[in-house]
């Protein structure tokens, strides 16, 4: 066993390449290419229709209802909290005050390799190819 | 570890004691998170149009080539429906219909020549007994209570049962993507409006996107009062004094669809 320090040396670089991504994640916390980017109006509005915390959680269920509600009950206004009402659309509603959806949706979606296929159907109006 | 029956049901009772606490905590660990403020409101928009069963009245009177054309792009346009040369490709909602076509069983040997060249509309009847909805395997195609049959296309799995079960050809399948097929620029689309994706069956809607804000149906709008759309359970409504007034008659009736379709010959 005279090989005992490339073997070490060897498992040592093999858990540092192995490890990276957890190295990587644990000191660039920050990373903000990830995060989406509020649009001017957005901004300006400063409320959605619930709360930052709930919506980045929950935006998928929220959505889900949303779609049911609409197009199986015809039921089309949101009311929450605040007593604002909000005609329930993802391109009209939604994307009328997110008005970028490759800076709001597409970045933490592409991050995450997430790939909802809402726009299949649903027009995103700056989109023009 | 040697346990004595009296150690034993002290730590039983005490654990069935601990156990009837749940609910209790339950309460407390709740109160002042997101468990007791108000749940959302969902309501349908104040001045949607409502009506216990809709139905459209036709006057093949007051049509022409020219208005019936009319409706068709009126109609493709709101609803991003691509024109499609490709007969078997095609997509359409409403169009027009050579009469031996569109009543099959009530052309005459001898039909009037207004009858015989008049291009005749046709769309979805909605009907009252929508074979469609009976057949669809994941309740895509369903009933509304107001009577409009309507289709929920994140449901659809594209099968065509119902294709295969509409008597009257009113709907069409997607064979492919229809953005590639709809205009190069996206101005002429209605932004408004979801396009559809590859592999969904559609139909006509009875513009239940309009109803729901307070419009009639865009080919109502575009038919040079040729068309009136009402509430067919309404004795007072306009499609029904349409009705007591004029001789009226409806696609292969015999079949025991109940359309919501009139038309006025």
């Amino acid at each position: 066993m005279n090989d005992k320090l490339k073997v070490i040396a060897g498992l040592i670089v093999f858990f540092a390449i192995f490890s990276y991504p957890f190295w990587n994640n644990i000191f660039n916390k920050e990373n903000p290419e990830h995060k989406p980017v509020l649009s001017a109006e957005a901004e300006k509005a400063k409320e959605c229709v619930r709360s930052k915390d709930y919506m980045t959680k929950e935006h998928m269920q929220l959505l889900d209802i949303w779609r049911d509600k609409v197009v199986r009950s015809g039921e089309r206004v949101y009311k929450y909290g605040n007593g604002k009402e909000y005609n329930m659309s993802l391109s009209n509603t939604c994307l009328g005050c997110h008005t970028s959806k490759a800076e709001f949706c597409d970045r933490c979606h592409d991050y995450a390799s997430v790939k909802p296929y809402c726009w299949d159907c649903h027009i995103d109006p700056k989109e023009n190819k | 570890m040697k346990n004595s029956r009296r150690s034993f049901l002290k730590i039983a009772g005490i654990s069935a004691i601990g156990f009837s606490m749940t609910p209790v905590v339950n309460v407390f660990a709740s109160s002042g998170q997101e468990g007791n403020k108000p749940e959302p409101s969902y309501s349908v928009n104040k001045k949607a149009l409502k009506a216990k069963r809709w139905g459209l009245v036709i006057d093949t009177r007051k049509l022409s080539e020219e208005i019936v054309e009319e409706l068709g792009k009126t109609c493709s346009k709101i609803h991003n429906i691509p024109e499609i040369k490709n007969k078997d490709h095609e997509i359409k909602w409403i169009w027009g219909e050579e009469f031996k076509h569109a009543f099959p069983g009530k052309e005459n040997e001898f039909l009037d020549e207004r009858m015989k060249h008049l291009s005749m509309p046709v769309l979805c009847n909605h009907c009252k007994d929508a074979p469609c909805v009976r057949v669809c395997p994941t309740k895509a195609t369903f009933k509304r209570p107001d009577g409009i049959v309507l289709m929920d296309f994140h449901r659809c799995i594209g099968c065509r049962f119902c294709m295969a079960a509409c008597p009257y050809g009113s709907r069409s399948f997607n064979f492919i993507d229809p953005r590639t097929v709809l205009p190069k620029d996206r101005k002429e689309w209605n932004l408004e409006f979801p396009t559809r994706m590859k592999g969904v069956v559609e139909k006509c809607n009875f513009c239940a996107e309009r109803l729901a804000v307070g419009k009639t149906p865009a080919c109502v709008e575009a038919s040079h009062g040729a068309l009136a759309f009402g509430d067919l359970e309404d004795p007072k409504s306009e499609v029904r004094k349409l009705l007591k007034s004029n001789y009226t008659i409806r696609r292969k009736p015999s079949l025991g669809t109940g359309p919501s379709v009139y038309y006025i010959v």
